[in-house]
């Protein structure tokens, strides 16, 4: 196996504030991470460090054998480094289309009608396809929570981050999403997921970290984890809001 | 008859006004950049095809072949050199620097050209005229309405149907996330005053020949642009170039109550529909 990405002693603080501290981890090539902690954690943060638009204090995140600590985020996202976000950011004024355009052509290189066909078998594998061209800002939030799976996806991702995509969603709407991600698994995707829906975490991914005040606290398989005593105690703190 | 001379008259101004304005409208759109300097990017303009035009005895018209890149060169090098720098959450330094470009820019032309009117010799386009029902319509005025069209037109087909449009767009509308798409923002806000400039080289060109300039005139052309994107509306290509036919058609008909009252009448309809529509007549509608 080949590892994709390692962050080795990732820190980051705002202030007072430790968002991440000496953060260490792996993630091997066509892997599925999941990522679970209690609000205000760090998971967040941890994914701006992870595409740049957040710079860490110390620390080196290695993606795909390169130190890309110093990139910009534009560079890590032509790199194969893909998001979503977990309160949905799409470019309102644009139509969705467009917006699977422009990871498609800026992120991923490609062109013309390449570009719009590959666009168009994304939307219609997460189901946005009859919404190609309506305004990106007058979805719901099930289908922006789409439009961020979509748009990082039309990037081409080698490794997809996903925060907290199925928050807020319908029990129904949360299995077809679940079953789209795993789809994304099997094509060979490597997928880092941060969610607190446990039960649909657990559906998709091979290995879990918690992380709580900015520091990995456990790691290893899911229900080993989940079991786990410090966990336990994080795990009931999110059920109870989830 | 009397008014509809005027009117008309007004109204293939405004096509000048616009072309003015779709530089000044584009960068905003794009950027949210005041450019101070965009009256004096028209004037410098106007004397690189002077220089082209005496240097090689070229027709102004066909020196646009040199002045539109050369202006395009000019905006991306002044975007990526010094105007990005600038840009952030604070307003106030790209006002600063684009204020203080514009000085440098006046004074270098005074520098170069001296303070002596100059006009671009267009030769027959100058004087030539048709007659249409009881009117007589200049055919320079009638050709810079048309490129107005044109050229409005060419930028709203790029925004709208180009993989750059789209780049402007997705820039203008969240640069977080767009940088996140791979666009490179410095980049694309330098293409985008390539584009604006070459615009504005365009204006400058058909100024130089409709009315003689010196360095001193920017300020003056800044406010007729200003005024256009003003009244259109923010953010809408076509409601600039109605907007500049609204402040043409004020100013003719100013200047025939009274020859003394054409820039005051354009100045009194632009505060009198800032009042009545303070997001002027067309606003885009924010998503
Ligand atoms: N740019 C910033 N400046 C200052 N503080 C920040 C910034 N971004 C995040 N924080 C703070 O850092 C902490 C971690 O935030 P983060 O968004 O990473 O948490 P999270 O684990 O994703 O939480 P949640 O589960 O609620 O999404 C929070 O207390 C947040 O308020
Ligand atoms: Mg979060």
């Amino acid at each position: 196996m080949t590892t994709i990405l390692r962050l080795q002693e990732l820190s980051k603080a705002f202030g007072a504030l430790t968002v991440a501290d000496a953060m260490s981890y792996e993630v091997q090539q066509g892997e599925a991470l999941g990522v679970i902690g209690p609000n205000g954690a760090g998971k967040t943060s941890m994914f701006n460090l992870i595409t740049g638009t957040l710079k860490s204090n110390s620390g080196v995140i290695e993606f795909s054998g390169q130190n890309v600590t110093k990139w910009s985020a534009a560079k890590r996202s032509h790199a194969g480094i893909a998001r979503s976000f977990q309160v949905p950011q799409p470019f309102s004024g644009m139509t969705v289309f467009e917006n699977a355009m422009i990871a498609a052509t800026q992120s991923a290189g490609m062109h013309g009608h390449q570009a719009e066909n590959f666009c168009l078998e994304i939307l219609d594998q997460t189901e946005l396809l009859p919404k190609a061209n309506v305004l990106a800002g007058s979805l719901t939030l099930l289908e922006r929570k789409r439009l961020e799976l979509t748009r990082a996806l039309c990037a081409k991702p080698k490794l997809l981050l996903l925060d907290e995509i199925a928050g807020g969603l319908t029990e129904a709407e949360c299995k077809s999403l679940v079953q789209t991600i795993k789809d994304i698994h099997a094509s060979g995707v490597t997928i880092i997921w941060i969610e607190h829906v446990v039960h649909a975490l657990l559906a998709v991914v091979d290995r879990l970290i918690v992380i709580d005040f900015g520091k990995k606290i456990a790691e290893g398989e899911p229900q080993a984890i989940m079991e786990s005593a410090e966990v336990k105690e994080i795990y009931l703190g999110i059920e109870a809001d989830a | 008859m009397e008014w509809l001379n005027p009117i008309v008259q007004g109204t293939l101004l405004g096509g000048l006004y616009a072309l003015f304005a779709a530089g000044l409208s584009l960068i905003f759109g794009v950027m949210r950049l005041v450019n101070i300097a965009h009256g004096d990017l028209i004037v410098l303009a106007a004397y690189l095809g002077l220089t082209v035009t005496t240097a090689t005895g070229m027709h102004p018209m066909a020196a646009l072949v040199i002045v539109v890149p050369a202006m395009a060169l000019i905006g991306y090098a002044l975007q990526r050199g010094l105007l990005n720098q600038t840009l952030g959450d604070d307003i106030l330094p790209p006002l600063l620097v684009t204020f203080g470009v514009s000085v440098i820019i006046q004074n270098g032309l005074l520098e170069v050209y001296t303070a002596d009117p100059q006009t671009l010799n267009a030769g027959a386009l100058e004087t030539a005229s048709v007659a249409v029902g009881g009117v007589t319509l200049g055919i320079l005025p009638l050709l810079t309405f048309g490129i107005a069209i044109a050229v409005i037109w060419g930028l709203q087909w790029t925004f709208y149907h180009t993989s750059l449009g789209r780049a402007f767009r997705a820039v203008s509308d969240n640069q977080d996330i767009a940088q996140l798409m791979g666009l490179n923002r410095r980049h694309i806000f330098g293409l985008a005053m390539a584009l604006a400039l070459g615009v504005t080289a365009v204006a400058g060109i058909l100024l130089g020949i409709r009315t003689s300039f010196d360095p001193s005139i920017g300020g003056g052309r800044l406010i007729f642009g200003f005024e256009a994107v003003i009244i259109g509306g923010l953010g809408n290509l076509w409601g600039t170039l109605i907007g500049g036919v609204i402040l043409g058609v004020a100013q003719t008909i100013g200047a025939k109550i009274d020859p003394g009252w054409q820039v005051l009448a354009g100045h009194i309809a632009f505060l009198v529909i800032l009042a009545v529509r303070p997001n002027g007549l067309f606003p885009r509608v924010s998503g």
